[in-house]
């Protein structure tokens, strides 16, 4: 196998939007046995996607793909295996209540015959061939995360795979665990002469393993060179796009006269304290976390996702709750913290899976003023008038385009944001928490919603802006917190920021 | 190319109709081929479960009764599943609430009509909300499924009830594991003279219009409805979503406990072995056939009730099995379901991903 001759994939021109957002924008790439490729990204710069596309998940709008120079039609995964290529999702496909073997040979192509003997045995050499040591007899539920994911990748190998996707293979492994992965992804493609596409924020584990570096921004390639020679600090300049401000610059004009200096800030008061917050989640938890926010301002908080801010807006929003630390608003302390309460005391949040805060069946109108029925109540009575006066006066108010009697679940995504923004702000919080507030938006949307919380800002809401897009971050807000690993490694003031020092702050680069 | 649903923006009005009767039809046929298996004639069968009990006024009136405990099971189900609250236990709920009904009838002797018949439905409310509670609880606590904790009580409660009727509510007079006759003031007056329709048909009939005045109209509905569609968006709306589910979990368990006690008051005047056939299962179909709807929920307890009665006509007139009527009622539950679905959601086989 050693002596096998460099083969490679091209994906080339590939074109994929949804609606109106476009997710790849003509997209070149090639991937070469012998190579470990890793490919780099903030989220929503397409790196799933495109290999979603190689491994027949989804269907580009066009572009074509070439298997040694044969243009291949990639329209299942069947296909893609067909291919040799295989990917290990972030999600596994795994039965949990099966064994090792049963999972293994669930995957094979046999149709109707399930053949555990063969599983067992694949499973048995999996150790010598591949370094993958997993215990063929054991139940999936039982098993550790890395373990679960090694079956994932022999699931891969013994369907005879070359090419192999690994998304985000380190996201959930300890450290210990990330280094026996990249030694068995090192085997795999020396002694096999795989090609291995590695989709990775960290830049740590790109420096160690890739031969080859592919950044993605914004649905394009920006970069596509050999690893050596780079540098973690180049790849994050390349990976939040510095070097482009001028681009961003363009784009903040809008909203930049909207700005009020942020020394202003300092004077005005305290709306949310956060002390110490700590959670015991092994993954994504949180490591005492402190901030204050102020009337009138907007405190970004900028992370590579997976870095705690999924679990920071659930504990704000009293959702989950933390095993340490405390939560001040408005100068008054939360003693248990949960939705209502921190309603009541002037919380507002918008959650970052806007589907998961919509209940997608109750038209609009009842959705809009879900959490305050109570100043819509008389006698026990819902006043459906006054319900619908408010809705009318938001859909004007917010461009909603959609009647007040149409089920929220038809809106189109940036319409059901608007109707959760509208509901949000009609409440008048002292504190707007937002999560990934325009992820998933046209452009159309996205400046819309932007001009939204800038105006709350404005009108003295104290703003947490939590986003995985930085542009986003730096564009909106006055003071920039980052994230790294469940707690704040750093917080600058947003015109003092520069996007070389947050990107190396985010990849937890900086010392 | 796989299938997905995709939530329909609007229905025009016929769908509906048009699908439940597409699903009346296929049960039809389903059900013909049964009967004539079972040696009967199709035709002939259908005239005797859905005809002939409409051609007397004893069918009617004893139609009605059938339909009467259905009323209160139909609405106790569908007011908990409106709020994501599987509550399977309608029947153990209805059985603690005879018990809570005969409790009170036996030492009700010196009581006011007016007292004593309300006590007695409020009796069987509180029973029934009791039988409910434990399993509430621990849905709402420790969030354990409560499919199978109120299905499981079910059983528990007929045994509650024999153990009763054998040991200290064992019938005086005869011996029979059958309780003494209730208090002549906690018997509930008949509202159609000269049948055995009762009050309880009145008192079903306000509760399920009740449920849907509350469940469409009222704050606390929105937020029931809200919790049952998506519990996660309601807890972020800020609903107390665990309250919600205690609360409604009770007012079912309350619903049907009601409705046992209305079979002892109005018809049975005493606690059996047999005080119920399935009334609390049936329930379960009467709220799925009215997709959940409580006003809907009446009109098919009152055609489930036709069905019941007309089914044992035509098992004595043709020697077909009286479960056939069951049969019916069965395949028209799958039918019904799989039409609902369709018209709430549109099929797509395009193998886009969104």
């Amino acid at each position: 196998m050693n002596s096998s001759p460099t083969s490679s994939i091209w994906l080339k021109e590939i074109r994929k939007s949804y609606g109106p957002t476009v997710a790849l924008d003509g997209v070149t790439l090639g991937i070469h046995t012998r190579e470990v490729h890793a490919l780099l990204g903030e989220n929503g710069a397409g790196k799933t996607t495109l290999m979603k596309t190689l491994f027949g998940l989804t269907q580009p709008d066009s572009g074509r793909i070439e298997v040694d120079g044969n243009p291949t039609v990639i329209a299942t995964p069947r296909d893609a295996r067909a291919a040799g290529v295989g990917m290990v999702t972030q999600h596994f496909s795994l039965v949990k209540t099966m064994t090792v073997a049963e999972n293994l040979a669930l995957s094979s192509s046999h149709i109707v015959r399930v053949d555990l003997e063969q599983a067992r045995g694949i499973a048995r050499t999996a150790n010598d061939r591949f370094g993958l040591e997993v215990p063929a007899d054991a139940v999936i539920s039982e098993l550790p995360v890395a373990l679960q994911q090694r079956v994932e990748i022999l699931k891969a190998l013994a369907a005879g795979c070359r090419y192999l996707i690994l998304d985000e293979p380190t996201a959930v492994l300890g450290p210990r665990d990330v280094d026996s992965l990249l030694d068995v992804v090192r085997r795999l493609r020396d002694d096999q002469s795989m090609a291995v596409v590695l989709i990775s924020h960290k830049m740590k584990e790109i420096e160690r393993i890739a031969d080859r570096v592919s950044v993605l921004r914004r649905g394009a390639v920006v970069a596509s060179t050999e690893a050596r020679g780079m540098t973690s600090k180049d790849l994050v300049a390349l990976m939040v796009g510095a070097g482009q401000s001028g681009e961003v610059a363009l784009q903040s004009e809008p909203l930049a006269s909207a700005r009020k200096p942020s020394v202003a800030n300092a004077s005005q008061k305290v709306v949310l304290r956060v002390a110490g917050l700590s959670t015991t989640k092994e993954i994504g938890g949180l490591d005492k976390v402190s901030f204050d926010v102020h009337s009138g301002e907007i405190f970004g908080i900028a992370g590579v996702s997976g870095n705690g801010q999924t679990e920071l807006v659930e504990v704000l929003s009293g959702t989950s709750k933390a095993s340490a630390g405390g939560i001040e608003i408005d100068g008054q302390e939360m003693k248990s913290p949960r939705p209502a309460t921190l309603m009541a005391a002037g919380m507002g949040i918008l959650g970052e899976d806007r589907h998961a805060s919509a209940v997608h069946q109750l038209p609009v109108v009842e959705n809009l003023v879900l959490d305050r029925l109570d100043s819509f109540t008389k006698w026990g009575q819902l006043n459906r008038r006054a319900m619908s006066a408010q809705c009318d006066e938001a859909i004007m108010q917010f461009e909603i385009k959609a009647t007040s009697h149409q089920a929220l679940g038809t809106l189109s995504g940036g319409n059901m944001q608007k109707v959760l923004l509208a509901r949000l702000f009609g409440r008048s919080p002292k504190v707007a928490v937002v999560s990934q507030p325009t992820r998933g938006l046209d452009v159309a949307s996205t400046s819309y919603v932007r001009s939204l919380i800038a105006t709350a800002r404005d009108q003295g809401t104290g703003v947490v802006l939590v986003s995985e897009d930085l542009d986003e971050v730096l564009e909106l807000s006055d003071r920039v917190a980052v994230m790294y690993r469940g707690t704040i490694v750093a917080i600058v003031e947003a015109r003092e920021a520069s996007r070389e020092r947050i990107g190396e702050l985010m990849a937890g680069v900086a010392k | 190319m796989k299938p997905r649903f995709v939530l329909r923006s609007s229905t025009p009005w016929w769908r509906g109709p048009l699908l439940i009767a597409i699903a009346a039809v296929v049960t039809f046929v389903v059900t013909a081929a049964l009967i004539r298996w079972a040696g009967g004639n199709p035709v002939a069968a259908y005239r005797y479960m859905f005809v002939s009990p409409l051609q007397s006024k004893f069918g009617i009136t004893e139609s009605i009764l059938a339909a009467t405990p259905l009323v209160f099971t139909g609405a106790a189900v569908a007011l908990a599943f409106r709020a994501g609250y599987w509550n399977i236990g309608a029947e153990g709920q209805l059985l603690a609430g005879t018990i809570g009904a005969t409790w009170f009838g036996l030492q009700a002797e010196n009581l006011p009509k007016v007292i004593a018949v309300p006590g007695v439905l409020l009796a069987g409310a509180v029973f029934g909300a009791l039988w409910a509670l434990v399993p509430a609880l621990l849905r709402s606590r420790l969030g354990i499924d409560e499919v199978v904790t109120t299905l499981l009580l079910n059983p528990v409660a007929l045994l509650v009830i024999t153990g009763l009727l054998n040991g200290p509510w064992r019938n005086t007079a005869t011996g029979f594991p059958d309780s003494d006759v209730v208090a002549e003031a906690v018997m509930m007056p008949i509202v159609w003279p000269g049948s055995r329709v009762h009050f309880g048909l009145v008192a079903g009939g306000l509760m399920a219009l009740g449920c849907w005045w509350y469940v469409g109209r009222m704050a606390g509905g929105l937020r029931l409805r809200a919790v049952g569609l998506a519990p996660g968006a309601a807890r972020i709306a800020g609903l107390e979503v665990e309250r919600t589910l205690l609360a409604t979990a009770l007012a079912s368990g309350a619903i049907a406990g009601v409705g046992g006690a209305s079979e002892i008051a109005g018809v049975a005047h005493q606690l059996t072995i047999g005080i119920s056939s399935g009334f609390g299962y049936t329930g379960v179909i009467v709220a799925t056939l009215a997709a959940l709807n409580f006003v809907g929920g009446i009109t098919v307890a009152l055609l489930l009730g036709v069905v019941n009665v007309g089914s044992f006509s035509a098992s004595r007139a043709l020697s077909i099995p009286s479960t056939m009527g069951e049969v019916v009622q069965s395949v028209l539950l799958i039918t019904v379901v799989a039409a609902l679905v369709i018209s709430r959601f549109k099929i797509v086989w395009k193998g886009n991903d969104r």
